[in-house]
């Protein structure tokens, strides 16, 4: 069997099995044609045709993120891969297992500037966590096995493979996954053992814990999420984690303070300022979660878990650092937990409870309620009871919408819940969708989106049309880039510079064009019977046009370069002075 | 221990020869901003087609921390040692110093390269190629010697280094 010749493209396809893939979202074009006809010949393998090569990467991560499988992407040389990029440096910055297969002119031309050539695996480099150019089809099966093994080992990433046409064409020797071994790539799982133990003594000895999770905990998987929500059941401590890592812990619990950071809860980042034992499990002190560095958590021991050595100490100095994977670590600790009977000062943890309680009671959530317009954190409530108990899956674009989205809607869940963290690719929540609702045809996939976010890549409607994805594409628009729209409030004087969303379409005649459903809601009263209506329609995309009021500001916010202490809650707080000139330059 | 002080580490990093590894190494370097002062890179073992790279860097304490780590996470790196850290290490670069010039500055140059042990790899009457090695502050100060007497262009490897004893990398 391993002695058989196939094709380069026949290897492609066979290795792509092997590997378990099912789904592939691509675009082809000249490069890739040997790819397409072997595809073509066989029915194991389904090809999601996208409108647009970013949207392939992102439909992929949306695939990889509800399913918790590598997501498979195959794009055309030059053009074809370069449309690839933003999507490749989001999966990179989120850590979502991609393998992207590019075409790329034949060998004897590389270098010759052929048409649709360009240095891919160059424009890549910075925006994978590794690629290959294969030049020898006898090569193709092994660095086939090689990229998935790399993409979903460790900290998972993108992972891209630029195959020459001749290379397509050429007869090789295909090997199976069993007989490829990484030569140098193999990433800490297991944590040092004394590490864990002293980390579960520094957590028994807390008065003032908290713990802060990641997108770590997502990434090893809902066995990881199950064993956190079991250790910080068994500690009785309050947990809040970062936008990538909602879900690991139900946040219907008493426990949960909802999201910390920038927009994150005042409990929740007050919690953190004073807390003196900080339990990180897969997060990694991004500039939107701890503010001004100097004075992150002053009062705080730090236990860092990362399976990535550099995250540890990157930003902040951290007193145990423990590299392996989340589950792997909860595991031991939670097992050395138990082992050693421990319980933490009840007295001590009564007291921080009281002091979270006063801090909750400050409802730092709460908005005007008014009945003149819709707000954006209404629409989203409402949307939140609509969806309750119901199979469902949350997308995002980038913005105030997606901060709300973040803060309003509970997730009890692991991979239900995708929005682009690191890199903030607008665009990201509608591809994103339609690679969720493939991976699970019959569930509730909704598209929380902006009036300008979804202009980014809203091509992808006929993507889903075609494959009869019925996602929600729910859009509070407020005729805004909100979020610029609000820093420019706050930090530039109200100088809306081309912040406007000028020239909108009707976005239900737009829907009608493609043959989906349209709705719009313009007063309160319709929000409801919009979403209830939307709900309903099973057989095709839907958009939903939610008329929101234009200069409603996401809070609570913590402004560039300030404390957690330093948080505003509403537009009764005063911006200007809160704002110091080092914070304007700050992003 | 003193965090803001800048340290000067010397880094040697074990890669499968391919290609793209450099662009690797050197892309990290660029793309988080850290220093490179010299950097050296050829084939050590021809049948595993294994590279080593010598990297001399500074920054504080934790960006050197970062700089290993990041280098340890690339996937073609099969070891990263921080040479500075890890004992006594011996460190050598070699130069090719050109000089021209005539009369009293020529046989001063001569003196001088007698002095510091460089060898002559190519004599004119109005002009000299030395060959040179040492350490980076010896070359500096032959370089620096020689521009007050002629100096055409120097050619530098950067550091090449090996920790002492017995062990190996």
């Amino acid at each position: 069997m391993s002695e058989q010749k196939l094709t380069g493209a026949q290897i492609i396809i066979k290795a792509l099995k092997d590997q378990g893939v099912d789904t592939i979202f691509g675009y082809p074009g000249g490069a890739v044609l040997p790819i397409y006809d072997a595809l073509f010949q066989q029915n194991d393998l389904r090809h999601i045709l996208v409108r647009h090569e970013q949207a392939a990467v992102h439909a992929a991560e949306g695939y990889a993120r509800s399913t918790g499988k590598v997501g498979c992407v195959l794009v055309t040389s030059g053009p074809g891969a370069t449309n690839a990029v933003t999507g490749l440096l989001d999966a990179l910055c989120d850590s979502i297992p991609i393998v992207c297969l590019s075409g790329q002119v034949p060998t004897h031309l590389i270098g010759n500037d052929a048409f649709q050539e360009a240095d891919t695996t160059g424009i890549t480099r910075p925006c994978t966590k590794h690629n290959y150019l294969v030049k020898d089809v006898n090569n193709l099966a092994r660095t086939l096995h090689e990229a998935f093994y790399v993409a979903r080992s460790g900290r998972p990433g993108p992972v891209l493979i630029d195959v020459p046409k001749d290379v397509q064409f050429a007869d090789g020797i295909y090997v199976p996954p069993t007989e490829v071994k990484h030569k140098t790539y193999r990433p800490q799982v297991k944590p040092e053992i004394a590490r864990v133990e002293e980390a579960i003594e520094l957590i028994a000895n807390a008065k003032r814990p908290v713990f802060y999770t990641g997108g770590g905990v997502i990434n090893a998987g809902p066995f990881a999420a199950k064993l956190l929500t079991q250790f910080v059941k068994a500690t009785g401590f309050p947990i809040t984690s970062t936008l990538m890592g909602l879900g690991a812990f139900p946040a219907s619990d008493g426990q949960w303070l909802g999201m910390l950071g920038m927009h994150g809860t005042y409990e929740a980042n007050l919690a953190m300022y004073n807390c003196d034992v900080m339990i990180n499990i897969g997060a990694r002190f991004d500039d939107r979660v701890t503010g001004k560095l100097s004075e992150f958590a002053p009062f705080s021991k730090k236990i860092h878990v990362d399976i990535d050595p550099s995250s540890i100490n990157k930003t902040v100095e951290v007193d145990i650092p423990i590299v392996g994977d989340c589950g792997a670590v909860l595991e031991d600790m939670l097992r050395i937990w138990k082992a050693r009977a421990k319980r933490p000062d009840q007295a001590a943890l009564k007291e921080w409870w009281g002091q979270i309680d006063g801090w909750r009671a400050r409802n730092c959530l709460n908005y005007n309620r008014t009945e003149s317009v819709i707000k954006p954190q209404y629409a989203l409530e409402r949307l939140r009871d609509a969806l309750r108990g119901k199979d469902h899956y949350v997308t995002t674009e980038v913005g105030q919408h997606q901060m709300w989205a973040a803060q309003f809607l509970p997730f009890d869940q692991p991979n239900r819940w995708m929005t682009s963290g690191g890199l903030g690719t607008m665009g990201y929540g509608l591809p994103a969708a339609i690679g969720a609702q493939i991976a699970h045809p019959d569930a509730i996939v909704v598209d929380v989106s902006g009036e300008a976010s979804f202009l980014m890549n809203m091509q992808e409607i006929g993507t889903a049309v075609q494959y009869r994805a019925p996602v929600k594409i729910f859009i509070l628009n407020n005729q805004y880039m909100g979020m610029v729209r609000q820093w420019q409030e706050l930090l530039h004087g109200s100088r809306f510079s081309q912040s406007y969303s000028e020239a909108l379409p009707d976005f239900v005649k737009l829907a009608e064009a493609w043959g989906c459903v349209g709705l719009r809601a313009t007063t309160v009263a319709e929000v409801d019977e919009v979403i209830e209506k939307m709900l309903a329609v099973t057989d095709r995309p839907c958009i939903v046009d939610i008329a929101v009021d234009p200069k409603e500001n996401c809070f609570p916010m913590i402004p560039g370069g300030k404390a957690h202490n330093e948080i505003l809650f509403g537009p009764d707080d005063s911006p200007s002075s809160a704002t110091p000139e080092d914070g304007m330059v700050l992003v | 221990m003193d965090e803001s002080k800048i340290e000067k580490h010397t880094i040697a990093v074990l890669v499968d020869n391919e290609p793209g590894v450099l662009a690797r190494v050197i892309g990290l370097f660029s793309g988080r901003g850290y220093n490179i002062e010299s950097l050296t890179v050829a084939e050590v073992n021809n049948a595993d087609h294994l590279s080593r790279i010598t990297l001399v860097t500074s920054g504080t304490r934790m960006v050197i921390e970062q700089i290993k780590a990041q280098l340890d996470r690339l996937v073609p790196i099969h070891r990263v040692h921080d040479l500075t850290d890890e004992g006594p290490s011996v460190e050598r670069e070699l130069a090719l110093v050109k000089v021209a010039g005539t009369g009293e500055k020529r046989i001063e140059a001569l003196r001088l390269a007698d002095i510091f042990k460089a060898t002559v790899l190519d004599a004119t009457l109005t002009s000299f190629v030395f060959e040179l090695t040492g350490s980076t502050a010896q070359v500096d100060d032959f370089v620096g010697l020689m521009s007050q007497l002629g100096l055409v262009e120097a050619s530098r490897t950067g550091v090449v280094a090996m920790s002492k004893g017995p062990s190996g990398f």
